[in-house]
């Protein structure tokens, strides 16, 4: 394995790793206030990625793209928040795990009425679609680049506004302690439709940024649901640091998993890290709750 | 602590002292009496292709049963069943591709395979509860379905064909209506079997700690092992009736072990009711017949689909056979709780 491979790849799994925040975050915070467990958070992915890829056909603008896609995904979130899993926060996880896979069944065959069974491309505008010489025999994608980017500020505002401002610590009082929090005087549930939409919005941006690399098909959203679940649980639930930790491990380890093992045994590597960071710490990396 | 409030109690006969055990396996009796009609039925009509259909749906029955035990009787929320079903499918079919056909070698290498699995796996998982143990179920699930579409020297993503002839004993193995009724009488033995286990003393533990396991631990058993016990218990089972698929429509691919298959068997026991050994396997039936129909009618039947069992969650929750036993008695439905 040369330098150049490695550093690729090492690019490759950072890029994967703040993909996976973006879908994690919204999941572990969900889960840390509420205790709700959304497997359709998958679906607001796709969703993001079905409005990108018609817009950029439309219009041929990435940007547009963006501003469209991740308030439309916003706005699904929300209303399914308000519609249908409001009823669920007190009901059993057995309840929960069940009404949002039924939502995805449902949300899986919305998307092929409307968009149709076919994969859409995503072609990239000029500027994007190149590559930039990193090292002298290092070519990389603009694109991915600019993911990697966007994750990285995503990650870093997110990390301002939980540990910084006083909503971020309304949300992390409730993540830790609800009924404390709320005792406290903080509207939680207010605070909780909050943090679902903009984890929505988040699972819309990664969506957006997936297009491009991975198909726009039906069914999208659930490889990376998967793969954000064990960010989640690796992380411990209802922690952000926890998430941003365990996705870049994740992302590397699939990465390279893949890269340097046969291929039936690199799918299952980051399953192995998972099994052996569970053996050690049950609880997760950073446990929010005491 | 697995305190869960919402656990639905398994439902126990009248009385402690186990009589009537007639009465108690009279649904049982009657649901696979009316199965053991298809073949006959389906000769009379014509539609011997309903014979392979029912198979279908015996075997997934049986592993409705089994998922039952760990999710109705110990309220574990597993999403790794269709693994070790389908790791019992993979058992029959890969031995089969390497020349065994005898089905009493086939068939316990698979319950043992999916046991030993159930076992490995469950020891990581039961160390987390409730949504941890959810989400590693599920992930668990993902690397199995994963492994074997990898697994290109048998099938990958294609599948896997069984191109040999199996037999059972040296004689050769039936038409179709002699394996739909030794599904059959598979599903027999293990609601059976189940009926029994859910009354019996290690039942009742189980039962216990899935209601409160505080309580149980301080009575001095370990929760852990017992939980263990069911896991590998249903995991093995699960094993048989990914064999008996096998055996039955000579094919297994990664689709029969993806987590989708694992919500499904999820909403086939929930659809049936969690409080009895036989309603999840009533659950599998109407389940499958559900989805006949209702992609008859339209290709975009999942939208319905996904809509029911939404609906299901909300306003049936404690499924058909607490709907017919309320029906017969009129009591509102709680039965003798």
């Amino acid at each position: 394995m040369t330098l150049n491979l490695i550093i690729e790849q090492v690019l490759n799994g950072c890029q994967l790793g703040v993909m996976l925040f973006m879908m994690s975050a919204g999941l572990t915070l969900v889960f840390g206030i509420m205790n709700l467990i959304n497997l359709a958070h998958g679906s607001l992915y796709m969703i993001g990625a079905y409005v990108a890829a018609s817009v950029l056909a439309a219009t041929g603008s990435f940007l547009l793209a963006v501003l469209v896609a991740v308030p439309a995904a916003a706005a699904v979130g929300y209303a399914v928040d308000r519609i249908l899993l409001r009823h669920f926060y007190r009901r059993s996880h057995l309840d929960q795990t069940l009404a949002t896979f039924g939502l995805i069944l449902a949300a899986n065959e919305l998307v092929r009425m409307i968009w149709g069974a076919t994969p859409l491309a995503m072609p990239l505008p000029g500027l994007l679609a190149g590559s930039v010489p990193l090292l002298p025999d290092l070519q990389y994608p603009v694109f991915r680049l600019v993911v990697l980017v966007v994750g990285l500020v995503m990650a870093g505002v997110l990390y301002v506004l939980v540990t910084h401002t006083r909503g971020g610590m309304w949300v992390r009082a409730g993540a830790s302690d609800r009924t404390m929090a709320a005792a406290l005087g903080i509207d939680v549930s207010r605070v909780f439709s909050v943090v679902f939409v903009a984890g929505a919005a988040l699972a819309g941006l990664a969506g957006v940024m997936a297009g491009p690399i991975l198909a726009v098909q039906v069914g999208m959203g659930e490889p990376i649901l998967i793969l954000a679940l064990v960010v989640v649980v690796v992380g411990g639930l209802g922690s952000i640091r926890g998430a941003f930790v365990a996705a870049l491990l994740i992302g590397l380890g699939d990465t390279f998993g893949r890269v340097l093992l046969h291929p039936a045994l690199g799918s299952m590597a980051i399953y192995v890290i998972m099994a052996a960071l569970l053996a050690l710490r049950p609880g997760g990396l950073f446990p929010s709750h005491a | 602590m697995l305190d869960n409030p919402q656990q639905t109690t398994f439902r126990r006969s009248a009385s402690l002292s186990g009589l009537e055990p007639l009465r108690r396996l009279a649904p049982v009796i009657i649901l696979v009496g009316l199965l053991a009609l298809v073949p006959v039925l389906a000769e009379g009509l014509d539609q011997p292709f309903l014979i392979r259909v029912f198979t279908r749906m015996v075997v997934f029955a049986i592993a409705a049963v089994s998922l039952n035990i760990v999710l109705g009787v110990a309220g574990l929320v597993s999403l790794m069943h269709a693994a070790l079903f389908g790791l019992g499918g993979y058992t029959v079919a890969i031995l089969a591709e390497h020349g065994t056909t005898e089905l009493l070698v086939l068939v316990p290498a698979a319950v043992l395979g999916s046991g030993l699995a159930a076992a490995a796996f469950g020891l990581i998982a039961l160390r987390t509860a409730g949504a941890y143990f959810i989400m590693i179920t599920l992930a668990f699930n993902q690397m199995f379905f994963y492994f074997f579409v990898a697994l290109e020297r048998y099938g990958g993503e294609e599948g896997l064909q069984v191109s040999t002839s199996l037999d059972v004993a040296g004689m050769a193995l039936g038409g179709r209506t002699a394996i739909f009724y030794l599904c059959l009488a598979v599903l027999l033995a293990v609601l059976v079997a189940g009926t029994r286990l859910v009354d019996s003393r290690f039942g009742m533990v189980i039962r216990a700690a899935a209601g409160n396991d505080r309580r149980v631990s301080s009575v001095g058993i370990a929760p852990l092992s017992y939980r263990l016990a069911v896991f590998v218990i249903a995991g093995a089972i699960a094993g048989l009736a990914g064999a008996l698929l096998v055996v039955s429509q000579t094919f297994i691919s990664p689709a029969e072990m993806s987590w989708v298959r694992s919500g499904d068997l999820i909403v086939m026991v929930v659809l049936g009711g969690m409080a009895t050994v036989w309603g999840p396997a009533l659950g599998a039936v109407v389940f499958l017949l559900l989805e006949l129909v209702l992609s008859a009618l339209t290709i975009h039947w999942q939208l319905p689909f996904g809509i029911i069992i939404i609906l299901l969650v909300l306003f049936l929750r404690d499924g058909l056979a607490n709907l017919i036993g309320a029906l017969r008695s009129g009591d509102g439905g709680r039965g003798h709780d």
